[in-house]
């Protein structure tokens, strides 16, 4: 048992890390980056080419990672997602942008990267091993490094000064308008923030779990998955829906594996009793 | 002063119109070139994007590189014309709906020979439109009921599982005292149907299954909560039923990490590259049905395949030596019997007493088998190669063939 939880926990905290990006964006721009998968894979290319390839040390190939997806994120929302903002008058106008985008990534990538898995040296060698419970050391490191990066992310958000007026738009945009903030320039800062996210842990997961060019869209279907457990926009929301699904996955495939691959269904069914229960999810409405 | 100008400009305007007037001249010499040879479409339909995009472009690439070589050293000789082979290409994104849009197309292009698709359901989905518009389709999928009467115009393209599967386990218990088994697959239509089949397979010779029913999602990243119980039972033998190239690495690490000390092995083909990458040494002394030409029976012609698709792709995908044949026997049949050009019954007369020598592998020849499977001869005869991966290589463990 000691094994399973550790398992969720692991999961828990890599899926949280990857949530967070996402729902920075919606709580922003009440955008739904359908691209967010694609950019966590960037981030991992990113990191296999500049460890893997290159065989610069692993931090430069993080930081060029998360730099490089911030970059891309913040010239996305403003040469797309704000003139689209802007001129359109339906919601829907940005998730087809964003799931325009999404395929223009992954077509990109498949040409760049070509379609093989890819993977790269383990950042830190062993396993540790007790009566109860094997973790291989680099998945510890990962873990650790995921719930630092959280807690950072946290207090970035709460205390500085782009984080206080990044949850002042996520509040109400039109009162931080009022107030001073500049919209613009704080939007494409949380849009560069999220893609920066994204990019991290791509980076950081590509150690352990490798990357290909197709995975970008199952990553984002259950990045929404935790937002919707948490509670669309809220970040608070974002950690714990990480958390519980990592949790579900980790309990659920070792629970129910005498009767085939229903972890996800009884998921995705629970996921339906719970949302219409509470249709917000778990912390309701954006942060305050 | 004025007059070295004039020169000048008259010099360079000369050069131009020299420059134009001999790349027309090569263009159009070209084009007279290429007009001499008919040509001949081959299409493919298999996943070219997504999760499983490396299944689709190892038959994609193969099928280009070869076309580009025959094309270059003059064409293809079929009867009395001379063909250059066109390859045209669908992608059907795994998706059987896609499929047979795809098919669809190709007989509108009046197309005959299709390669693919890559899985179970497109290749099922499919059999309505190639039966009725006359093509002869080569999927890497394991139905039976594609191959065997009364269907007629599928030809499985590689070694089905059921097929090299006894002859791992029979290897693996008898060399390697191999006793408990577990199974492991993705949850869908492929690997699931592979499983069962391994698993009728181990049970048949006596082995005992400890694990049937574990499955996966297809797009897991990380396999360590899937395998934790497995591993816990101790098998002997933990089977990847139908694995994914990208999934495989993450497996054997995960079960490797978890301390795991058992034989792995899968029924389908992998790639070297990828899994050194993914597991690096953890991946060491995995079994699998290697590329239909490993480096001990490749021919020379075979070696130049691999460095005209590595020029072409930057890199080889040790699939493509399975792949690399659908594209020859349809050549070589067609070269056997002319007026299967556009006649595909002709083509079905053909396969039933066609031979000729291999080009890739040493001491083996081209001919349709499948009689003992499905009752009649819808499978290409490649050699089965079971390998076992070694410090970024695969070693042959023994050559098979089916009948």
């Amino acid at each position: 048992m000691e094994q399973v939880i550790a398992n969720g926990l692991y999961l828990g905290a890599q899926y949280a890390l990857i949530a967070l990006g996402l729902t920075l964006i919606f709580a922003l721009m009440n955008v739904l980056n359908f691209a967010h998968g694609q950019m966590y894979v960037l981030g991992g290319f990113v990191t296999y080419t500049i460890y893997g390839q290159l065989k610069l040390p692993f931090v430069v190939a993080l930081v060029c990672s998360g730099v490089t997806l911030a970059v891309i994120g913040g010239l996305m929302e403003k040469f797309l997602f704000r003139p689209v903002v802007r001129r359109s008058k339906r919601e829907e106008s940005t998730m087809l942008l964003a799931a325009a985008t999404a395929f223009f990534l992954d077509a990109v990538m498949l040409l760049l990267f070509g379609e093989k898995q890819r993977g790269v040296p383990k950042i830190i060698s062993g396993v540790f091993v007790s009566d109860r419970l094997i973790l291989p050391y680099d998945r510890i490191l990962v873990g650790v490094l995921a719930i630092l990066m959280i807690a950072a992310f946290m207090f970035f958000m709460q205390y500085s000064k782009p984080g206080r007026a990044m949850r002042a738009l996520a509040q109400d945009r039109v009162a931080a308008q009022l107030m001073g903030v500049k919209v613009e320039r704080y939007s494409m800062i949380g849009f560069a923030l999220g893609a920066m996210l994204a990019g991290v842990v791509g980076g950081l997961l590509v150690s352990i779990t490798g990357v290909n060019s197709g995975i970008g869209g199952p990553i984002s279907i259950k990045a929404f998955l935790m937002v919707m457990i948490g509670g669309a926009g809220v970040v608070g929301g974002a950690i714990a829906g990480g958390f519980i699904l990592g949790m579900m996955e980790s309990v659920g495939l070792t629970v129910l594996r005498e009767y085939g691959d229903i972890t996800y269904l009884v998921i995705f069914a629970l996921l339906m009793i719970f949302l219409s229960i509470r249709p917000h999810g778990l912390m309701g409405k954006p942060w305050g | 002063m004025g007059s070295e100008m004039t020169n000048r400009r008259s010099t360079l305007k000369s050069l131009a119109l020299g420059a134009v007037s001999f790349l027309a001249i090569a263009a159009g010499g070209a084009v007279s070139a290429q007009a001499e040879n008919k040509e001949l479409k081959i299409g493919f339909v298999g996943v070219t994007s997504g999760p499983a995009a490396a299944w689709g472009t190892s038959n994609v690439r193969s099928m280009q590189t070869r076309a580009d070589w025959l094309n270059e050293t003059g064409g293809v000789k079929i009867g009395e014309h001379t063909y250059n082979i066109s390859i045209v290409n669908f992608d059907d994104q795994k998706d059987p709906k896609r499929a047979i849009a795809g098919m669809e197309k190709m007989a509108q292009e009046g197309i005959h020979y299709v390669v693919g698709p890559n899985v179970d359901d497109g290749a099922a989905a499919v059999r309505p439109v190639a039966e009725s518009k006359g093509i002869i389709y080569f999927p890497y999928a394991f139905p039976k009921a594609l191959y065997a009467p009364p269907a007629s115009n599928a030809v499985l393209g590689m070694i089905a599982n059921y097929q090299s599967g006894p002859a791992i386990y029979k290897y693996l218990k008898e060399n390697k005292g191999v006793k408990k088994v577990a199974f492991i697959a993705a949850n869908e239509s492929d690997p699931l149907s592979q499983r069962d089949s391994g698993v009728a397979a181990a049970k048949e010779l006596g082995l005992e299954v400890v694990a049937e029913k574990d499955t996966y999602q297809n797009d897991t990243r990380d396999f360590t909560p899937v395998l934790t119980p497995i591993v816990q039972l101790k098998p002997d033998l933990l089977v990847l039923s139908g694995v994914a190239p990208a999934n495989a690495p993450l497996l054997i690490r995960a079960a490797r990490e978890l301390g795991y000390e058992g034989l792995i092995s899968a029924e389908t083909a992998q790639d070297a590259t990828v899994l050194q990458e993914g597991a690096g040494e953890l991946a060491n002394g995995f079994i699998s049905v290697g590329g239909a030409s490993t480096p001990e029976i490749r021919t020379p012609v075979m070696e130049e395949f691999i460095e005209r698709y590595t020029k072409k792709f930057g890199e080889y995908n040790d699939e493509s030596n399975t792949k690399v044949y659908a594209l020859e026997y349809i050549i070589e049949t067609l070269k056997a019997n002319p007026k299967a050009i556009d006649n595909v019954d002709e083509f079905k007369k053909t396969m039933d007493t066609f031979s000729a020598p291999n080009p890739y592998a040493k001491d083996s020849t081209l001919k349709y088998v499948g009689a003992t499977s499905f009752g009649q001869k819808r499978q290409l005869s490649v050699p089965m190669v079971v390998t076992e991966f070694k410090d970024g290589e695969f070693k042959t463990l023994f050559v098979g063939e089916v009948d």
